[in-house]
């Protein structure tokens, strides 16, 4: 049992990861239109930064604070440099140019910081165990990801609802003409949207750095599951993305965990360690596949089409 | 047609020509080197050419094209790994398996459009990516050794380099002519008509759904086939053949190539691989320059390289 | 003389919106009937539950004597419902004579031939050239439909609907966007066609609605508010208050 709630707490962090960089992938694309694969290379850029500040500074939370403000740095930058230029081009421009900007990020760290990629040590102030329900004892780490990440979804929720730049958000993810219309400055409000979602990245990267990887490639494997969770939660919905994102770190976590003694019955050992994890993949894009069926414009969609 | 010396024509056939004597050059001079590069850009090409088909005339975005790539290469990895090594009976199970995958997916991502298709193809490629990494049996991750290459009978030796190129030479040329007078039939007009504007050919009395999809499976088994061919050049089958990144280096050479266009693939082939030889030769972190080349072209050079060759075309 | 197309009870409702409300219309054959109204009176939204693009909420469509409400779109022409579009709908990068040859093709069985050039096929290339030439659009054959002007784009949406040689058209503002000049000639070959076909003619340019009209129906915000000869339809008080009074003001008397 305290196994089952302890995978529940890491499916809960992974979602809550996901979450993070789902939700500036869908407002990109909401009030945008704007699909944006290089999404993943702001992620590793947020990892890579904090590695690199960590070691140069020492404190972990210093080297946190600097990535972001360094991945939102970069993240304006690519807009107006590039992303600029795509508005209101075909989806397959979209695709086929940041496609180009992947392989740009990736040769590019690969160039500044080498092949093997970097580690960043967990603070020792939270390398410690927590209890968190009788019985129940939790990284510390991972808890305050948890926190963290729950934070930013709140300080979202009121960006989003409260503020009148939440509002200019909301009208643009299901009216972009209109919010032209009425005399907003668009092009700012782009670029900070877009700096939004890639500090958003960067902060996903830098938190995740020191439990799971620094290296290069590492946004291609994650940028599918925040497809996946735009496409499912609906796009332009952050709300949808949180729900999305909690869904599948759910099921992909304990689907890793029970499949492999799930198939353990049934096969041998190695077979069932090389196929759960597949298996479990497999279950989020069926989870995708079915939604697209049932409901296409995703549970949440924003624009109501 | 705009004169039979047109740009677009000398060009055709200049490359038509090079690739035809290519290994009698190879012969001349030994470069190997040259002979087992041009053979990957030819079964490449064939399945940028039916890349072409679903996405230069149909108007489907599909990035999930690689996927056909690996299903044909294991087909033929699996087949030769459980001791069955002739190819009249591997090339057939390839080509069936992609024609029912590629079935399968079309039915359920052709629901949808846009970019919600991108997605879903994209989604179903990394599918069969996870089920065959799962695979431990066919080596997984690591992929799988084949010791022998499809048998067929004698003269017919694909280890023989020079007739292996030839070979896939030949199905290349056959796959352009098959996919040109497809593209060309009432079922290529309902397809591009689709493609232009898929309410309109509705209401006028089509039901498109049908077509795309028929179009989609015909795409896949194309690619399967070459899918066999690779497995074959390279003695290896891994899933990193259909990672979604794969898939956007068919689009990549479909688009530089000129969609929509008989030899656009091809041009996009030949000069992405190409390139990439050249740019490696020039630095390591070649992708460094690709990456925003691939940007100026999306952005400003529309049409791709057939495009560049004068404007186009029929009535 | 049957009614070819007859509706009844028509409603759809988009949120809060009633687009049809509780529609009646009876055409008979042969008839050149009108739907007029002031903007946002739910005509297209009425072509487009006719041609089966949206589903009603309720109501039957009943065409050639046969139910024709839960037939899809696509089946619809096969019955020899055609339609043309207010917002131009064509295949932009193929070319003129290519577009009419498709309508065509629609009408010709299936389409599940792959190797035969289809841009050779008299049967289908010969029905295309005549549509095109009713239109006037025969010296523009080969160019991309992108090529064409406004107006011709409205006469390539004309020969579209013939080239599938219906019954009965759905015609949706063909005049939209038409100058003098091409909207006279627009209603000269409407009026031979007058005489082939039934047509429901969705319009806004008065002179040419009064010019063809065999009967009008009147319509706003869904509801049919007078339907009868044109000279009634001139003397009709609410509709002279509804509808024709903007449009005598706009037009100087």
């Amino acid at each position: 049992m305290t196994l089952f709630i302890e995978q529940c707490l890491n499916g809960l962090q992974f979602g809550l990861l996901l979450f993070l960089l789902a939700a500036g992938l869908t407002l990109v694309f909401g009030i945008m239109d704007l699909v944006n694969l290089a999404h993943g290379s702001l992620y590793m850029l947020g990892a890579y930064f904090a590695a690199t500040f960590a070691a140069w500074t020492g404190s972990f939370v210093f080297a946190a604070v600097l990535a972001l403000a360094a991945t939102l740095v970069v993240g304006m930058a690519v807009e107006i440099i590039a992303m600029r230029r795509l508005y209101g081009r075909d989806h397959l421009d979209h695709v086929l140019a940041t496609f180009g900007l992947i392989l740009f990020f990736d040769e590019l760290v690969r160039l500044i910081w080498g092949p093997s990629g970097m580690s960043l040590p967990l603070p020792s102030w939270l390398n410690t165990s927590v209890r968190v329900l009788p019985g129940i004892d939790y990284s510390a780490y991972k808890l305050s990801i948890i926190i963290v990440s729950l934070a930013v979804a709140v300080f979202l929720y009121f960006l989003v609802m409260r503020t009148r730049i939440g509002m200019l958000i909301r009208a643009g993810a299901s009216n972009r003409e209109m919010v032209g219309a009425l005399g907003v400055n668009i092009k700012l409000l782009f670029t900070l949207v877009f700096g939004l979602g890639a500090a958003l990245a960067g902060l996903a990267g830098l938190m995740q750095a020191p439990i799971l990887t620094v290296q290069i490639g590492m946004g291609e494997n994650i940028l599918i599951l925040a497809f996946v969770i735009t496409v499912i939660g609906g796009i332009g919905s952050i709300r949808g993305a949180f729900v999305a994102a909690i869904l599948v770190g759910l099921i992909d976590t304990l689907g890793r965990a029970y499949f492999t003694d799930l198939l353990r019955l049934a096969f041998t050992k190695e077979t069932a360690a090389t196929a759960a994890p597949a298996l479990s993949s497999m279950l989020i894009y069926l989870l995708m596949a079915i939604v697209l069926v049932i409901k296409p414009e995703g549970l949440f969609s924003a624009s109501g089409k | 047609m705009s004169g039979w010396l047109s740009p677009r024509n000398i060009v055709t056939v200049t490359l038509l020509l090079a690739l035809v004597l290519l290994p009698v050059y190879v012969e001349l001079t030994g470069s190997r080197f040259l002979l087992t590069l041009f053979t990957r850009i030819i079964i490449l090409a064939m399945a940028a050419v039916s890349l072409n088909l679903i996405l230069g005339y149909g108007g489907m975005m599909s990035f999930g094209h690689a996927a056909y790539l690996g299903i044909g290469g294991y087909a033929v990895g699996m087949l030769a790994f459980e001791g069955v090594s002739s190819g009249f009976v591997q090339w057939p199970v390839a080509l069936l398996v992609s024609a029912l995958f590629a079935l399968l997916i079309g039915a359920l991502s052709l629901r949808t459009r846009g970019v919600y298709f991108i997605m879903i193809t994209l989604a179903f490629a990394q599918m069969t990516y996870y089920i065959v990494a799962g695979l431990a049996r066919y080596g997984g991750d690591d992929g799988l050794t084949i010791q022998d290459r499809s048998k067929f009978f004698a003269p017919v030796n694909l280890s023989n380099k020079m007739q292996f190129y030839y070979i896939c030479l030949t199905l290349l040329f056959a796959s352009i002519y098959l996919v040109w007078r497809i593209v060309n039939s009432r079922f290529g007009m309902v397809i591009q008509g689709a493609r232009s504007n898929d309410t309109r050919m509705r209401a006028i009395g089509f039901p498109t759904y049908r077509y795309k999809l028929t179009c989609f499976v015909i795409a896949g088994t194309l690619c399967g086939l070459a899918g066999a061919l690779l497995a074959n050049h390279t003695d290896f089958v891994s899933p990193a053949m259909m990672y979604w990144t794969r898939s956007g280096d068919l689009i990549i050479m479909v688009v530089l190539g000129g969609m929509g266009s008989i030899f656009g693939p091809l041009f996009g082939a030949v000069a992405l691989l190409i390139l990439e030889e050249v740019l490696s030769g020039i630095t390591e972190y070649w992708q460094i320059i690709l990456g925003p080349l691939l940007l100026l072209v999306v952005l400003f050079g529309r049409g791709g390289i057939d495009g560049l060759l004068g404007k186009v075309r029929h009535g | 003389m049957a009614d070819l197309l007859r509706v009844e009870n028509l409603s759809k409702r988009f949120g809060g919106i009633v687009a049809t409300d509780n529609l009646a219309i009876a055409i008979p054959e042969g008839e050149l009937h009108a739907v007029i109204g002031p903007n946002g009176a739910g005509k297209t939204t009425l072509i487009a539950q006719l041609s089966g693009q949206l589903a009603p909420d309720s109501g039957q469509i009943h065409f050639a004597g046969s139910d024709i409400t839960a037939v899809p779109m696509y089946a619809r022409s096969a019955l020899g419902l055609a339609r043309s579009f207010q917002i131009t709908s064509l295949f932009l990068d193929l070319s003129v004579l290519d577009n009419a040859a498709l309508a065509v093709q629609a009408r010709t069985g299936h389409s599940f031939h792959f190797l035969r050039n289809a841009r050779r096929e008299p049967e289908l290339r010969d029905p295309a050239r005549a549509a095109l030439a009713r239109v006037g659009l025969t010296a523009r054959a080969d160019l991309p439909a992108s090529a064409l002007s406004h107006g011709e784009h409205r006469q390539l949406e004309l020969a579209m609907a013939l080239a599938s040689n219906p019954r009965m058209l759905l015609l949706d503002e063909p005049m939209a966007g038409l100058g003098p000049e091409e909207s006279a000639r627009m209603v000269s070959m409407l009026r031979d066609l007058k005489k082939e076909l039934t047509i429901l003619l969705v319009e806004h340019d008065m002179e040419a609605v009064f010019a063809l009209a065999d009967r009008i129906t009147v319509l706003v915000y869904g509801r049919v508010i007078a339907s009868g000869k044109p000279e009634e339809i001139r003397r009709n008080a609410q509709v002279r208050d509804a509808y024709l009074g903007e449009q005598e003001a706009v037009h100087g008397g």
